[in-house]
């Protein structure tokens, strides 16, 4: 009777050990490609890189971020900039398992790529415990990015057609130099002034450096930033024009599609009328 | 023949009228929203930004954060049943958002939560729809001239401040609400809640920027409560 009941505690004591394993390996988990990403690994790492700036409850509150021009990402909000996913939708592990290697450009945080594939996806499973957003919702499907047509001519000028009718010149300026009409008046969603991106300086996108990015980043929005979706007002065909166009804005980076539009003499003109005096555009370094 | 028919008829007639008093209750909630103290002067809208919008207006329109009316009346106040009135689900017709030069209308625009919200372009410009949701998921989409309507709904209730970034002089307020009770007052300041059953509520006023305000009320019968609303305006 009494080595059955100390059986009995005994098996109650295991199952209480592992049935609260169990759920947290369940919750937080994430999968990458052939990694799977684990939470409670990921707890080490965020709390040894990722906290002085996104804070120790992950709130983008870190000791540094009164220092940080571009504020933390707030992982309670759970609104990220760069995803697959339509606008106001979560985005997928993948997403933020790249976010974490790429890093942001123009912004504090660092291309992760120091640590290895299996501590980024760990990061990115523990990230995701704090938002109760990622237990109610779920990803958005990613949207379908058709195969990037050749780039021609008529695909760069229907593309400057569309960046002059949907007025993205609006925040962007005329010439991509993120310096259009409403440009300084933009803030962000926490109220915080940000810029639009100046193609002219060439530098990577917020959210990747090929065209495929770029697409991706107009059709799905910056959330959380003045950045729109255009997903529903953009065909797909049209949208790979605009991308074609949007290259030859990026003066001090070397394309195809900056090649193919320098070609011309509409192009030349435009390219080097870009030129202000004694600020070098990169239209006529040495690419 | 006859009377099977005049009694068929009968039937409806009894069936038209317990489906009358089967709407519940015929109580009414109505009452005056008002401020005390200086409001904050209203000043007018630069639109020289943007041409095609500002041609609309002789006198530039001035902007809505408070607007008021004879009588110290507040405008755009949702008054609505916070508690005693159960959740309903959402009506069949959507919620209009119109944007038209450059201008939110209704400024403040109340509906129920997992209602249609369709959200219409006039103007000869593109907008982007960008209502700053926390509790529900923040979303923002372009919606350049001539493109059709579209809808999205929310499925939790909130308030939700509006804007468009490309025209940062419009604002606007969503009102995402868990029943059909809900009023917003006029330029006379009044608002109405009728057909409530009877029962203890909570009716709360919510103004844009003066916050919000809860009041008790008991209807019994059918009877109509009067219930007031008074906010201290702020001049800044």
């Amino acid at each position: 009777m009494r080595a059955n009941k100390s059986m009995q505690w005994m098996f109650l004591a295991a199952a209480l050990q592992v049935l609260p394993s169990l759920a947290i390996a369940q919750q937080g988990e994430i999968h990458v490609g052939k990694v799977t990403g684990h939470a409670d690994a990921g707890k080490q790492l965020y709390y040894r890189f990722c906290w002085g700036c996104h804070g120790f409850r992950g709130d983008g509150n870190g000791e540094n971020g009164p220092y940080l021009n571009i504020l933390p990402r707030n992982f309670v909000a759970a609104t990220f900039k760069c995803r697959s996913t339509p606008t106001g939708t979560l985005p997928t592990d993948e997403d933020l398992y790249d976010s974490v290697g790429r890093g942001f450009t123009n912004s504090n945080m660092p291309a992760w790529i120091s640590l290895t594939k299996q501590q980024r996806a760990d990061m990115v499973a523990f990230i995701k415990t704090f938002s109760p957003r990622w237990k109610t919702d779920k990803s958005g499907d990613p949207i379908n990015v058709p195969a990037e047509p050749a780039v021609t001519l008529d695909s760069i000028k229907h593309g400057k057609e569309l960046f002059t009718k949907l007025e993205c010149w609006k925040c962007h300026g005329q010439e991509g130099r993120g310096d259009g009409p409403s440009a300084s008046t933009l803030t962000d969603s926490n109220d915080q002034p940000i810029r639009p991106y100046n193609f002219a300086a060439g530098s990577r996108f917020k959210c990747g450096t090929t065209n495929h990015d770029l697409y991706k980043i107009f059709m799905t929005g910056l959330d959380g930033t003045p950045m729109p979706s255009f997903a529903d007002v953009i065909k797909p065909e049209d949208a790979w024009d605009l991308v074609h166009y949007l290259r030859t804005l990026q003066v001090t980076h070397k394309s195809p599609e900056l090649a193919l539009w320098m070609t011309t003499k509409e192009g030349a003109e435009i390219v080097k009328a870009q030129k202000i005096v004694g600020t070098p555009t990169g239209a006529d370094i040495e690419q | 023949m006859r009377t099977k028919q005049a009694f068929m008829a009968g039937v409806a007639i009894l069936a038209a009228a317990t489906m009358t008093s089967a709407v519940p209750g015929g109580g009414t909630v109505s009452g005056r929203v008002t401020y005390e103290g200086t409001p904050a002067k209203q000043k007018p809208i630069d639109m020289s930004k943007e041409p095609s919008c500002a041609k609309q207006y002789a006198t530039p329109p001035p902007t809505e954060t408070v607007v008021t009316g004879p009588n110290n009346a507040l405008e755009n106040v949702v008054v609505y049943i916070s508690a005693g009135a159960p959740d309903e689900p959402p009506p069949s017709q959507a919620a209009v958002l119109a944007q038209k030069g450059c201008r939110y209308l209704p400024h403040v625009l109340a509906f129920q939560v997992n209602q249609e919200l369709k959200i219409t372009n006039e103007d000869q410009t593109s907008h982007n729809i960008h209502p700053l949701a926390k509790i529900n998921r923040e979303w923002n989409k372009s919606q350049p001239p001539g493109t059709p309507p579209f809808s999205e709904k929310y499925d939790k209730m909130e308030f939700i401040p509006v804007k468009c970034n490309v025209h940062p002089w419009m604002h606007g307020t969503f009102a995402v609400l868990k029943n059909s009770h809900y009023s917003i007052s006029g330029n006379d300041g009044g608002f109405t809640l009728p057909n409530l059953p009877p029962g203890k509520y909570t009716v709360t006023a919510f103004h844009e920027s003066y916050g919000d305000q809860t009041q008790e009320v008991s209807i019994a019968d059918s009877e109509t409560k009067n219930v007031n609303f008074v906010f201290k305006a702020k001049p800044y």
